[in-house]
């Protein structure tokens, strides 16, 4: 599959190593380009850096049929906001958003972005070892 | 009316202001605390220390009884959030939504906002010179079904309204005058005001009158302006 990964935190980045290596055709776009460093130099997909909602830019990364769009900056807000264009205006058929906010995500959820809330996660977890 | 206002910049904090001295309710939510700090000395109940693009201060600002929320902060992704919330949480408000980019005029297209203002699509329609420079005729928005549109215009020295009552122009049937940005002034218009030269005219008019209204409050002007 080809996966365009926005933001190359933690996660993005070491979803971009994973995924590229289990086989399937990854973009990474961040605006910052010291952050798609972290990639290192065995990356063997496509970066974009810099401002991604340049029409160049975004045109070039989506041309080829995406089949997953993850959003994942640093902010709720991007990360949606984003999921909703790249997948109205170039049909992505799956858009990951990371959303912190656990009603947000919810409400999100409920037309058609399956965001990932990693406080609802980290919440689940911590119960769980309670419960120990 | 009861409007809530999310994010206190210029835009934000001048609108309160205006909607205020209208005698409206509005609750204007600011991030920042020291900007909320200074705020609160001026206007009190009327701002609230939050983040509009949550739920949780969304119905601390009593979203559920709200008539308009206008996100206007520096940020489109967080007007767009706001406003979206606002729709699937709270139903009732319209929303208006600021969009600072204008590569993301498309974005907020389509995605559920009532009204979308942007800046710099305005600034570039007179770079375009699809609005005449002497004319100085700027749309600033058309509601949405694009009806009624809100029109500024600037008054030269040889409009026909100059130094006029805004009760005696013939304006046209369902035009009103939202304000008078006088220098440093926002001026809530009254009949009994004078329009001057340089003042910066907030009207809104139906579409169909529009070019009335244009010959009313510009008159016939041929000058070329060099821009």
């Amino acid at each position: 599959m080809r996966i365009a990964i926005l933001g190359c935190g933690k996660l993005g980045s070491r979803l971009a190593a994973k995924l590229s290596e289990a086989g399937h055709q990854i973009v990474v776009m961040d605006r910052n380009p010291e952050a798609l460093k972290q990639l290192g130099s065995n990356f063997k997909g496509e970066t974009l850096a810099g401002a991604v909602f340049i029409e160049a830019n975004i045109e070039r990364v989506f041309q080829e049929k995406v089949d997953i769009f993850i959003a994942a900056t640093d902010k709720d807000n991007v990360n949606i906001m984003f999921a909703q264009w790249i997948r109205n205006r170039f049909k992505v058929p799956r858009v990951i958003p990371r959303v912190y906010d656990p009603i947000v995500a919810r409400s999100y959820r409920d037309v058609g972005l399956e965001t990932v809330c990693p406080t609802d996660m980290a919440f689940e977890a911590i119960q769980s070892m309670i419960k120990e | 009316m009861y409007a809530i206002i999310v994010g206190a910049g210029k835009v934000g904090y001048y609108l309160t202001k205006l909607l205020l001295s209208q005698g409206h309710e509005v609750m204007l939510i600011e991030n920042d605390r020291a900007k909320f700090a200074s705020l609160a000395n001026e206007l009190g109940d009327s701002v609230l220390l939050g983040d509009g693009s949550t739920m949780e201060t969304l119905k601390e600002a009593g979203a559920n009884r709200a008539d308009v929320i206008v996100a206007v902060t520096g940020h489109d992704e967080d007007n767009l959030v706001a406003c979206q919330l606002a729709k699937m949480l709270f139903i009732r408000p319209r929303t208006i939504a600021r969009v600072n980019n204008p590569v993301n005029e498309d974005v907020f297209s389509g995605l559920g906002i009532d009204v979308t203002v942007s800046a710099t699509k305005l600034l570039n329609a007179i770079i375009q010179e699809q609005v005449k420079a002497e004319d100085m005729v700027i749309p600033l928005l058309s509601l949405r079904g694009g009806d009624v549109e809100i029109m500024e215009i600037e008054i030269s020295s040889s409009s026909p309204v100059a130094n006029k009552m805004i009760k005696d122009l013939p304006l046209p049937k369902g035009s009103l005058f939202v304000s008078i940005l006088r220098g440093d002034e926002v001026l809530v218009p009254r009949g009994d005001m004078e329009i001057h030269e340089d003042d910066q005219v907030i009207v809104l008019v139906k579409k169909v009158h529009a070019a009335v209204l244009r010959q009313i409050l510009i008159g016939q002007k041929t000058k070329n302006h060099q821009v």
